[in-house]
Formats: C-alpha cells, structure tokens, sequence
C-alpha cells in the first residue's frame, strides 16, 4: 500500500497548454521518478486555478503553495527543494492576491461558507476527466434526485422559485423559459447548450466546461427532463480543443455509467448529448443563429416568433440555455430553491462567474454573489488596476457597456445595472486605466461589430460598417461633431431595426462612451489630438 | 377554418385570420407599411428592417411582414420615430447602393427608388460606402450587378425555394456578404437554368438580362441585311401594360404594327411555330402510345425546364420530346424554307425573337440549334428589351392601329396562344392528339382542369379507342422536381408511370411569368395575363393546331408529314447530361433521330 504525501496540482487549461503545462508535467512525472518519489506524491491534473496570463500554474498540497511561471527548467528546482527538502522556491511563489477570490484553496472554511461556489467549485480541486472524482464530490446526485423523486413540473417549479436567470447575456428567467417548452406535445424536443462563447474577452463557459463537464452534463441532463427532451446538443466554439475533448470524454464516461443514455437511473427517462463545433462567428451564439448553424445552415439569426421554444431546432421545442446557467441547476436541485434564492440579490439570485481582464494585476475568473460590486471585483478580486489610475472597465463585452468612476459601486446583477441602461451580459469586464483613449477603444469594438456582422440585415449589415467609418474618421483626426452625433442616431436606429442582438448592441457602447467621456471624444475631433497619444491623428486615410 | 383575430391598426379594428401577418392586417385597414425586400410571392427574409413597425406590451419595434397578429394587438404603424428609422434604414441602403438611376435597367420599375422617393429619403444621409464590385457576365442569359444588389435574398430564396436550383447563395458575411454563384465561378458556370425569375422579383436592376438590343438594332439598320422576327405567344398579353394599357390586354395587332415601324423585314410569329410544335410532339405522343415508347412523355418548349432536366433529372432524357421548342422550330424554318422560298440567302438573314423569357438567349446559342447550317435563331429579345425599344423608336404604343404580319408564318390558331400560360401547351396538344388517334376532333376543346395556378395540375381524359389517360402539369421547378420525383418512384418502382403525358413550365405560371417578362411581374399578374390568353383563344375560328391551314401546307410544301425525316433534322433535337457544379454538357444523353 502507498502512501501519499503529498499532492502536485497542475492546471491544464488552454493557456495553461500553450504556456507548456504538459512538458511541465512530463518533467515532472520524470523527475519524481528518478527521486523515487513517484508513489508518494501525485500529480493530479486540474481545470484552471482562475490565475489567467501566468504560464503554468501548479498547487502543491497539502502546503497550500502555488507557483506560477514555471518552466520545465524550473521543475528540478521545485522538487529538490520543496518536496524532498519541504523548502518552497520563493522565486515562483505567487503572491498575488488569491486569498479572497471564491476558487482559491486558501480559503478557510469560514471564508468558505461566506463565499459561495457553485459553478466552479470542483474546478481546480478534482480531474476532470475523472467521472469518479465527479461522483465524489456528490456528481449525479441531484439527477438521481431529479428523476427518482421529482416530476418534470416539480423541477421546473424549483428552478424558476430558485430565481435562476440565464447567464448567456440577456437574463431571461430560465423556469420560466423552459415552462414554455414542457408543456408542448411536439415530439422531439432539443435542449441545446450554448458554449459559443464569443463575447470579447468572456472565457468564462470554457473553464467551466475544462474545469467540471460532468456538472454541465448534469445540469443539461436535468433541464431535459424538465422539458422533455431526448436529445441535446452542445455548441462549443471550435477553438475550445480542450472543453470539447474533456467534454467529450465526459459523454463517454457517463454513457458507461448509465448516467446519459437509455433509462437514466430506471426512471424511464432517456437522454443523451452530442457536440457539435462551431466555426468562430461570434453571431452563433444568438441563440437563432446557433440553430441554423447546427442545422448545418448559414449562422444567420431567425425572425422571432416563432420563438425557439416553440419552433426551433429542425422546427421542433428547442430551449437554448448558456453553459453557466445550465451549470447552476445541479446544486439548486441538490440543495433546493431557497438556498439558492438566498444568495445574491433579490432579482438576480446565485452567483456570477466574471472574466477579469486588460489593466488589472491579476487577471483570471472569478465567481462572486449576483450583487457584488464592480469595485470589489476590480480590487478585492483582481488585485487593483495596474499601470494607472481606474479609467473604465467595458462590462459585457462588445455588447456591453462602459462603466466609469462613478460607476465603481454600483451592484453587479441584472436589474442594478439595469437602471443605468447597462449589462451584464455574457460576464466579461475589461479594465482599462487612464493610459487608455476611448476613441481607440470605441474603434476597436466597432471594427469588431463590422467584422463579425452575419450581413443578413441591412441595418447592421450596412450599419455597423457605417459606424466603423465615422469611429475611424475621428481616430484618424477627420471627424466631426456631425460625425459623432451620426454615430449616436445611427446605433440607436439600429437598436430597433435591427434583426438581431449583434445590431442592436452598438448602441450601448457608444452611448455610454459618449455619456461618461464626451469630452475626451471631442478634444479628437475639435483639437485633433489623441491625448494618450494612441491614435493615429495624422489623417490617415481610413477605410 | 382558420380563427379570427381582432386588432387595431392606429386604432382602426381589423378583423384577420390567425396567422395574418401585421403587414397584411394592415392593408386591412387601408395601409400600406413601406417595405422593400418582402414580396407577397414569397416568404418574407426579414432582411431590409423597413417595414417596423410597434405594439403595445412588446418593447422595441417589429418588422410587420413576419410579425403574426395576436388578439387584441394595438399597433402603431406611423409615429415620428418610425418614419425617421425607416428614413435611417433607405439612407443605409442608399449608401451602400449605386444610385445609377437614369441607366438602370430597372429605372421606374425599381423598388428602393420609389420608396426613397416615396418616403422622402435624403440619399446623401450617409456617406457613399460600397465596395465596388465587377459585374458577372459569365452567363449567356443573365448578368448581375453586384453594386445595384440590396441583399434582400429574394433572388435566392426564388432560386431555392421556388425553383429548387440552388444556383446562387449569399456568400460571406457583414459588409462583405454577397450574393455569388459557387466558388464564385459566376452564373455561367453554375448549374443556373437562366429561368430569370430572379431578375423578376429583383427590386432594384441588380439582375438583368443579358442584352441583344445593340446588336438587334445594328442589323435592322444594315441594309446588306435581311432581319426577321418572331414573337412569343406570353409576350402579346404582356407588352400592353408597359404602356397603360390594363394588365392581361392582349396587343397582337399593335405588336405587329410596332414592329413593322421599327423596321423588321418580315414579320412572323412564334405562335405559328407552336402550332408546328403540337403535330411534331403530338405525332410523337400519339407514336409512343401506340408504339409502346416511353412514357410519360415530357414537354419540351420551356429551355429552362430542359437545361433543369439535363442537370438533375437526366434519367428523363427519354422521356423528354425531342420537339424543338416552337422558337427553335422558327428558326430553323426562317433560314431553310423561308430562305428558299423567298430566294434570300440564308448567311444574310438575321434571325430574331422577342420572348417573355431569359433561357431561350441561352437555348438558341446552344450548339444543337444550328440545324439550318447556321445559328437557327440569332438574337434574343426579351419583353423589357422589346419595350425599350419600342420607347427608343418613339412609338405611341396604345394608340398603334392595329396591323397585320408579313407573312403565312405567322398564321396560328388559339391552340397556340395558350402556349403562354402554363397548362396551354398540354392543352394544345391534347386537343391535336386525340385528333390524331381518333381521327375525329373534341367536342369540347375546353380542358379546364389544366389551368389556373395550382403548382401541380391533373386531368384524366377518356380517349375512345385508348381508354382513360391521366396527364399532370407542373410549372415552376420546385414543382416540376416535386411532380418528377414522383414519377421517377413510380417507374423504380413498377416500370411505369401513372401519367402518359407530362408539361412541364420553368417559371410559375408558364411564360407568362417568364424571366423576361417586365420587373416585379407577381403571380396575380401572371394570372391575368394567362386569363387574356385563354380569351384570345376562345376568340379564333380555329383552335386546334391540326386545323392551321399555313401548317398543313408547310407539311405539303416542304417538310412532307410530322415526324419525317425531313421534320426531325429540322424540328427535334437531342439532350445532354449537364454538370450539377458548372452547368457543362458531361455526355449526351439522347441521340439526333437518323444521325
């Protein structure tokens, strides 16, 4: 019999891959061997430990000390020093500020219980290509629940009590949008997982899906139930190699376990899942859109009615949910509506995992209580805004919309933000310091829009390429006020004639640029300066 | 029976059937939303955003041409925020358009100019943003001017859903989006059969055929040459409203006199031939009957049909007729018999058509329609290019007295005016076919059955002597590959079809909606056009074929008797197998009779 002494945690995520976590590992595993410590410490690989732009990040338990950076050359080092001589290797300690944010393995158990993890509380702790550490940590149990002591209007009663909104971006009352579908006699029903994550600088759906498949396997496996379905479909974005392989592996397993398949648990209940890669056209993850897609179509968004749930997939019931939301359902079920409904706000109950990036210290992913402020996320969580003083962060991604300064305590959920005609959108919130110019940035989001437009509508199609033309002429010194106030009717034209979402979300952008930064706009277009000297004000030609 | 729903159109009480589009209620209530891709032939692609309207208890606006009626709904068609974001919406599509208004081909027909026009639309609003791309001429038929193209989609929804060729799709996305044929290798190298029903329902001149008119032109003013013409029989119920005339007027005697002024040589007409083509395909019918060849047999007058069989139906080859198409029929005729007859050297006759239709540019380029020793017919005209000219040659069209043709080939009876509307060539041949196995005429030569719209017709006819005959038409080739996938299980199946004879029309309607018929041509006017057929025909003395005094004669004169020798290597033809990617001929697939 071994022993184990000790545990060596090592991320494998995608930036994790492409910093070199798997020659990492490999030297790793060498090096044990060599010492002859192979049967005592374990190498034990891991979803993201939410430290993101860090190379490869390893924990070694139970020191509870995570190194970040480290290289294959760093490896001997470690285990000369730390695991035979129980010496951390301070060099490669990280000392950001991880001890609060709700995915660390600091926390003590009192912080534990303040904080609450739902969608990643596995990552980082269990393998997740590992169906058995799933199931140790109580994986399927609350589908063994849902089936053996819940009627399929019992759950979606729960999860509507519970207050679960959908986490794709639009907040839409998740029971509910399944009590639309449930009742239908229309066979088959489709219940589809949005992973096309596409929001700029959201990454959120990918970790999740890395970190923990077996939980969205679950929760999608639930949500079927509840809505009659036999077949469901993943969208992940064909660039997620790793959430599809593990995701992959994950359908495998649990069809060897009898956990997706034919009579689930005896109950009668058939249910199985199969993935499907997107392309990379970020107009996929409109829901519509994504069903054309998935028929094999061109991604181009449908006209609504019919809605989805009505007629959707191949014209049949087909509830569209996001990764994070289907993700929830398993610990709502599991430990019931009020439980759930006792976190967050009123309106916006659970929690929310955030993308953190651009000028912060410590980028990464976060899961917090629905409710917690942007100031708290950007300081208590991302370790402070490096480089400069707070500018604005963009919440939401492309879609979203700028917050300033006076925006810093304002509740992060769906209806606090409301009040200021922003979003939270898909959870992406990128920071930017007073080094940065909004005319650029504004620009940027614009030629984005352009580019990722599906050109079906002649609002957006024409539209966002308009409002590309007007960004970039104040950019390059050549706007005018006239230019500027075009751009502001413009999106809002587009806001209602659009077909879809993709035309509509202009025009948070640049309302809010225009709102909190008009004068900085201005200078670029009547003193024809950038004063962050980052655009190009030499009236170069534009496109 | 279909719920009624109540609503309110700017507070006017409607009263619609469930699933009523708000746009269609609206008209209800005498309004007109301004909307620019719908069309109300085909499903709505949502595209344009023109036709939003709002309703209370749903935030945002709608777009009223897919936006189903609900009980009860208060809708607002008009505020000031929905006339500027309507205004917003023209503006971007200007700017992304090349106004080119006064030599467009679509100038006064065009959608998006009339709207603009009609709304009020400041076409500089936006600035000038168009990627300029080059026009594709790769097709004999049709070219398309991609900076005239609003991508509405309806061209590709009637190429998809409508005719089911799938020739064209939009290609690439946002401000790149375009219409393109595959591998973007143009219409011409595509399995497009130059049907032109997308050029129809083109709102703006994005699509337009390719033109003869130059050419034309040139030749009537070269006195070296000697220019004849032939006019379809759908053209002559379509060339009236051109000029005020009420829609469905037929105008053969202005039509002769027109073209008489602008100055062709000898006038025939296309109806003649038709005639000519009923005792060729019906001698062929009756043959096959008694013969036991195959069947059913298909007609082959329409040479978008033709180049749609060859490309995804080649296994009907066969069963296909070998008749030329009555314009192919003509021509033939125009530079052998007629070139003997009058003493003209064929290499000096100029040979012209003036049809309701883009394929037959392509079918009378094909290399099977020189049987004269020359091109059989030169140039193709279609109606919009016929009606320019007659617009270029200054002519009072309305008031033309009416005149007469040149010569006996254009004699023809009301068999041959029916041509023009789908179900008329079945109709035609009928009446000649039983004829011909009976040796006794119909005593009603009336076959209601195979009119009217309906996408697939049938008719079962007792013939003495033969017993019950079921025919079927199809027009439009969504129902043509909707009726021959049929027929082709049957003849997998059990060896033989239900139906002995089969018309087959490309476009909807038969040549009456044909691809070169003026722009924005709907179904309800092709049908009344076809209406202003059927009463030309019951206007003649004669409405058989066999009874055309000038076809006898030309049997007697020069061709013997249907089906001879002489008829087949100037009247039949053969087929090809065609590429489904790039339209070539692969093999052929019948044979020339005595080759």
């Amino acid at each position: 019999m071994s022993l184990i002494t000790k545990y060596v945690l090592i991320s494998i995520d995608e930036d994790t891959l492409i910093a070199g976590a798997r020659k990492v590992e490999t030297e790793l595993k060498r090096i044990l061997e060599e010492l002859d410590l192979s049967r005592e410490i374990m190498v034990v690989e891991t979803g993201t430990m939410g430290i993101m732009g860090k190379g490869v990040v390893i924990l070694i338990q139970p020191d509870d000390v995570t190194y970040v950076n480290v290289t294959p050359e760093d490896v001997r080092e470690i285990a000369n020093e730390h695991l035979l001589k129980g010496r951390p290797v301070k060099r490669l300690e990280f000392t950001g500020k991880i001890d609060q944010s709700v995915i660390s393995f600091r926390e003590t158990a009192q912080e534990l219980k303040k904080q609450t993890r739902v969608v990643l509380g596995n990552s980082g702790l269990i393998n997740p290509e590992s169906i058995d550490e799933y199931i140790a940590v109580n994986g399927y149990e609350a589908l063994g629940k849902a089936l053996t002591e819940h009627k399929p209007e019992e759950i979606i009663d729960i999860v509507k009590k519970s207050g679960l909104r959908g986490r794709g971006g639009a907040g839409f009352p998740t029971g509910l949008k399944w009590s639309f579908t449930a009742p239908l006699k229309n066979k088959p029903k489709y219940l589809v997982c949005n992973a096309d994550e596409g929001e700029p600088g959201t990454f959120k759906d990918r970790l999740i899906m890395e970190g923990d498949p077996h939980k969205l396997l679950e929760g999608m496996a639930i949500a079927a139930y509840a809505i009659g379905a036999e077949k469901g479909f993943i969208y992940i974005r064909g660039e997620y190699t790793l959430s599809i392989n593990r995701t992959q592996k994950a359908i495998e397993d649990a069809r060897k376990y009898g956990l997706l398949g034919q009579d689930i648990f005896g109950s009668g209940f058939s249910f199985d899942v199969e993935i499907k890669k997107g392309a990379g056209a970020y107009v996929c993850g409109e829901e519509t859109a994504l069903i054309n897609s998935l028929e094999g179509g061109r991604g181009n968004p449908r006209v609504k009615p019919p809605f989805p749930g009505v007629q959707g997939l191949w014209q049949q019931p087909t509830v569209v949910n996001n990764v994070e939301t289907l993700s929830n359902v398993p610990a709502i079920i599991l430990n019931g509506a009020d439980w759930y409904k006792s976190i967050g706000t009123e309106k916006s109950s659970g929690t929310k995992v955030y993308t953190i990036l651009g000028h912060v210290h410590n980028p990464g992913l976060i899961e917090v209580e629905m409710g917690t402020t942007l100031r708290d996320i950007i300081y208590k969580y991302a370790g402070g805004v490096k480089g400069g003083k707070f500018k604005c962060a963009l919440v939401g991604g492309a879609a979203g919309a700028f917050l300033n300064e006076e925006m810093l305590d304002v509740r992060m959920d769906y209806d606090h933000l409301g009040e200021y005609k922003a979003v939270l959108g898909s959870g992406a919130i990128l920071v930017m310091n007073e080094e940065s110019c909004i005319v650029d940035m504004l620009r940027n989001i614009l030629f984005f829009f352009k580019h990722e437009s599906c050109g079906k509508c002649s609002p957006c199609r024409i539209g966002t390429a308009q409002l590309y033309m007007l960004a970039d002429k104040i950019y390059s010194g050549q706007g005018t006020d006239e230019d500027l106030d075009q751009m502001l009717t413009l999106s809002e034209a587009m806001s209602t004639t659009a077909l879809c979402a993709l035309g509509q979300s202009p025009y948070l952008v640049i309302h809010t640029a225009d709102k909190f930064f008009k004068d900085e706009i201005e200078e670029h277009i009547r003193r024809k300066v950038c004063m962050k000297d980052i655009c190009r004000m030499n009236g170069a030609e534009h496109k | 029976m279909a719920e009624m729903v109540k609503l309110y159109i700017d507070g006017t009480e409607v009263e619609v059937p469930e699933g009523t589009t708000i746009l269609n209620a609206a008209k209800e209530a005498g309004k007109n939303i301004p909307t620019l891709c719908y069309h109300q032939d085909l499903p709505p692609t949502a595209a344009c955003g023109v036709c939003v309207i709002e309703y209370e208890g749903r935030p945002g606006m709608q777009r009223a041409c897919c936006t189903p009626v609900a009980p009860g709904m208060k809708v607002i068609t008009n505020s000031k925020t929905l006339r500027e974001r309507r205004k917003a919406v023209i503006g971007l599509i200007l700017s992304n358009h090349n106004v080119d208004c006064p030599s467009c081909a679509a100038n006064e027909k065009c959608e998006l100019q009339k709207l603009a026009n009609d709304l009020g639309v400041d076409m500089h609003m936006y600035e000038k943003i168009l990627d300029h791309r080059p026009e594709d001429k790769t097709s004999v038929a049709i070219v398309r001017d991609p900076d005239k193209c609003i991508l509405c989609g309806r061209c590709v929804t009637v190429c998809d859903e409508i005719q089911t060729v799938h020739a064209i799709e939009i290609a690439d996305r946002g401000f790149d989006a375009h219409v393109d044929t595959a591998f973007s290798a143009g219409m011409g190298v595509s399995p497009c059969v130059n049907c032109g029903q997308c050029i129809v329902y083109c709102p703006t001149g994005a699509l337009r055929e390719q033109s003869h008119l130059e050419a034309v032109w040139d030749a009537i003013l070269d006195p070296e040459k000697h220019v004849v013409v032939q006019e379809a029989p759908a053209i002559r119920a379509s060339i009236g409203e051109e000029f005020g005339m009420e829609i469905g007027s037929v105008t053969v005697g202005k039509m002769y006199s027109a073209l008489k002024r602008i100055g062709f040589d000898a006038i025939f007409d296309t109806n003649f031939s038709a005639d000519l083509t009923i005792m060729e395909e019906g001698t062929e019918l009756v043959q096959r009957i008694q013969k036991g060849g195959k069947l059913p047999l298909i007609t082959s007058c329409s040479p978008g049909w033709v180049k749609f069989m060859e490309t995804f139906f080649p296994n009907l080859g066969e069963n296909t007729s070998t008749a030329k198409s009555p314009q192919q029929m003509m021509g033939a005729l125009t530079k052998t018999y007629y070139a003997e007859k009058s003493g003209i050297d064929p290499a000096k006759i100029v040979s012209v058509s003036i049809m309701p239709c883009t394929a037959k540019k392509f079918e009378a380029q094909r290399p099977e329609m020189r049987d004269s020793g020359y091109q059989d017919v030169d140039y193709v005209l279609t109606t919009r290019e016929f009606v320019r000219m007659i617009r270029e040659a200054g002519l009072d069209f309305k008031n033309l007295p009416e005149e007469k043709p040149y010569h006996a080939l254009a004699d023809y009876t009301g068999a041959a005016t029916i041509f023009g509307a789908t179900g008329g060539v079945m109709e035609a041949a009928v009446r000649s076919a039983y004829y011909l196995l009976t040796k006794k005429d119909m005593n009603n030569v009336d076959i209601k059955p195979v009119r009217g719209m309906e996408g697939i017709k049938e008719a079962e006819l007792e013939i003495p002597g033969v017993g019950k005959v079921k025919v079927a038409v199809a027009h439009g080739l969504g129902n043509a590959r909707e009726l021959l996938t049929k027929v082709n299980k049957q003849l997998e199946e059990t060896g033989k079809s239900e139906y002995v004879f089969i018309e087959i029309m490309a476009c909807p309607g038969g040549c009456v909606g044909g691809g070169g018929q003026p722009y924005g041509s709907s179904i309800a006017m092709r049908a009344r056009r076809g209406e202003g057929l059927y009463q030309e025909d019951s206007s003649l003395p004669k409405r058989c074929s066999h009874h055309n005094e000038a076809i006898l004669n030309i049997y007697k004169e020069f061709l013997s008797e249907p089906g001879s020798k002489k008829a087949h290597k100037l009247l039949h033809t053969n087929y090809v197998e065609r590429s489904v990617v790039s339209g070539d001929a692969v093999r052929e697939i019948t044979h020339k009779h005595g080759h």
